[in-house]
């Protein structure tokens, strides 16, 4: 059971700056989730708190203990690698049993971890193969038990399930969530794929170029990403960012001569700048009865059963538009949308620093 | 390509044959000789069928040696395998341990003690073999088996080879390990060793091989009879002065020294195949 501080951690490779002094206050039992696009930094920060990597500068601390300075195996913490890194000469067993070995346990000790962790995961059966005769979810479960069984006081995970199918992923998922909400252990986990941070995590970071972009609950993150990258990032299929001038008494936004929407409430600050409006595309509606201000031309449709998506430009600019119908709507190619959304549901970007607007 | 025509066929298994007979002729003439006795050996036209009196060389070669002046060739086996022995355990121990400290520490001039070693490939020892002799004479190594191994042992192949094998280790494997709290030389011998052993198993075979066939450099440091290598004392077999030549204990001497060489190669045939083309660990 631990609290993790970070404190303006930072991290270079020689001349290559890679973390930009994080700050992040992870709590007892959270199951937090670091998400961005790969090469922004996740697994370098997941490895500097489990000691694999030596920051720069800053400080973290597990427990209120710093351990700057402590190696690995002494900082009370257990990690599921991506290729699961398990030892291929040994049984499923000695990979469990190894780091307690180490640690000199009792023999009796170790086999009622080993058992336990392996019942908890029901791997018992497979005990004594090697990590080669197990499936992909099966190796991904013992690179679990082997965590378990340390009983640490924090878990880290660095993609556990990319290497897996998409069904078992989601399966996987499942499991994890719910043993770590069984065991009430302290967790972070790395993934680039948002569905997975949004399902699993209690609270989320989002990470580009080594810098925060917001930390937040996967709802905060949806109703009011803090920027445009976390706007984009977040949800699937991702925002519409849209290029538009805010009009001179600052109450609506125009994206063309013929397409603009109203604000919720006017933004006189902004008013004849360019900005950039977030429109998801499940809060877009087709509305053919009322007096609509925006329309597309539709040029592609994709019918995945449960929605129905369709993509358009709006007429006079280039911007390609995106919205997700709920069902299977018939729509051509060619048609013309007049579109409508609930201004509560606009999301306004400055254009040049990224910012949310309000 | 996958021919099937009767042909095709025909030929390749013409030529495969004909590539055995080359190299199993010289093979059989020499055990053929060494089933005969002295007097067969005399005679014309040479036998091409084995005689009766393969035990009775055997036994000869072995316990008593060839000519009159000759040591047991049994004894010879014996020195020659402690040879081969040591060179090959000592080069992979000290090439293990040198590529393990290349590949996973970070020390100050790291890079130029791996080119330094790797230099020492262009020096084998024909071409370093008078200072070499030197050396050993003073630390008084002559006419011992230290003498005869320890100026082979040092090997850049083999640490190059093992640098290459644990650069293929996954990063993981270590970063597992470390989390389970195991230190640099616990990771060596419970990990590294374990996942290499195959690549191990098929260096001792070459390395075996090398040592035992070695010529040039026991000839120079031995001079007592009793440290002689069977692969050495072939030749001065056939030098055995004011004697015909012993024909038939001759080839029994050279079977004998080809065995173990074969043996090797049998006995370990699929852990060397498996360290030669295994790619993933
Ligand atoms: N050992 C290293 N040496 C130099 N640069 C590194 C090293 N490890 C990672 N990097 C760089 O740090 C950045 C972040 O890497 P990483 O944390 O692995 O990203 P990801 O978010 O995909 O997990 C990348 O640009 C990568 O090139
Ligand atoms: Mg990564």
């Amino acid at each position: 059971m631990a609290e993790i501080h970070l404190n303006k951690v930072c991290k270079s490779y020689g001349d290559v700056d890679v973390l930009f002094g994080i700050d992040w206050t992870i709590f007892d039992g959270e199951f937090v989730v670091i998400v961005g696009p790969s090469g922004c930094g996740k697994s370098t920060l997941l490895r500097t708190i489990a000691g694999l990597e030596k920051i720069t500068q800053g400080e973290i601390s597990i427990g209120n203990r710093v351990v700057n300075d402590l190696e690995p195996a002494e900082r009370d913490i257990a990690m599921v690698f991506q290729n699961y890194a398990l030892y291929p000469h040994m049984s499923v067993y000695d990979n469990m049993a190894y780091g307690l070995k180490i640690r000199g346990l009792e023999k009796d000790e170790i086999e009622r971890r080993v058992n336990h962790a392996a019942d908890t995961l029901e791997i018992r059966d497979y005990l004594d193969r090697s990590p080669r005769q197990l499936s992909g979810g099966q190796r991904q479960r013992v690179a679990m038990g082997r965590a378990i069984v340390r009983e640490p006081s924090v878990f880290l995970f660095d993609e556990p399930l990319s290497n897996l199918d998409a069904k078992l992923r989601v399966q996987m998922r499942l499991e994890i969530k719910n043993l770590q909400q069984r065991l009430g252990i302290t967790s972070v986990y790395v993934t680039h794929d948002q569905v997975e941070a949004m399902t699993l995590g209690h609270r989320l970071m989002v990470l580009n170029g080594g810098y925060v972009e917001q930390l937040g609950t996967p709802i905060e993150l949806y109703e009011k990403p803090a920027t445009e990258f976390v706007a984009g990032f977040i949800g699937s299929p991702s925002m519409n960012l849209l290029k538009a001038k805010i009009s001179g008494d600052g109450t609506k936004a125009e994206f063309s001569d013929h397409n603009s929407l109203y604000l919720a409430s006017a933004l006189p600050s902004q008013a004849n700048r360019q900005v950039t409006i977030g429109l998801r595309p499940e809060h877009l509606m087709v509305n053919k009865t009322s007096q609509a201000n925006m329309s597309i031309k539709v040029n592609a449709v994709e019918h995945l059963g449960a929605d129905t998506l369709a993509h358009g430009e709006f007429e006079g600019c280039d911007e390609i538009v995106t919205l997700r119908l709920h069902g299977i709507v018939m729509i051509n190619q060619g048609d013309i949308l007049p579109l409508e959304i609930d201004p509560d549901k606009v999301h306004i970007f400055d254009t040049e620093t990224g910012k949310r607007l309000e | 390509m996958v021919e099937n025509r009767p042909y095709v066929t025909f030929m390749a298994h013409a030529v495969l044959i004909f590539g055995v007979i080359i190299v199993a002729l010289p093979i059989w003439v020499t055990f053929v000789a060494a089933t005969h006795d002295e007097l067969r050996m005399t005679q014309i036209p040479l036998p091409l069928l084995p005689g009766g009196h393969f035990f009775e060389n055997l036994n000869e070669v072995l316990f008593e040696g060839v000519g009159s002046r000759g040591s047991p060739v049994g004894m010879m086996l014996l020195n020659s395998l402690i040879m081969a022995l040591l060179i090959a355990v000592g080069k992979i121990s000290i090439s293990l341990l040198s590529a393990f400290a290349i590949v996973y520490f970070r020390f100050p001039f790291r890079m130029g003690f791996f080119w330094l070693i790797f230099i020492t490939l262009m020096l084998p020892v024909e071409v370093r073999i008078l200072p070499t002799f030197a050396v050993v004479a003073d630390l008084g190594l002559l006419d011992s088996y230290m003498g005869l191994s320890l100026p082979l042992i040092a090997s850049a192949t083999a640490t190059f080879l093992f640098r290459q094998v644990f650069l293929g280790v996954p990063d993981e494997l270590l970063e597992a390990a470390r989390i389970d709290g195991a230190g640099p030389m616990r990771f060596f011998w419970d990990i590294l060793l374990p996942i290499t052993r195959t690549n191990i198993a098929a260096l001792f075979v070459i390395l075996f091989i090398y040592g035992w066939n070695q010529y040039l450099w026991p000839l120079l440091i031995t001079t007592d009879q009793s440290m002689y290598t069977v692969v050495m004392a072939i030749k001065q077999l056939l030098e055995a002065a004011e004697e015909t030549p012993q024909w038939h204990l001759i080839m029994m001497t050279t079977l004998l020294a080809m065995a173990p060489p074969i043996a090797v190669v049998v006995g370990m045939q699929k852990l060397f195949v498996k360290g030669l083309t295994e790619t993933e660990k």
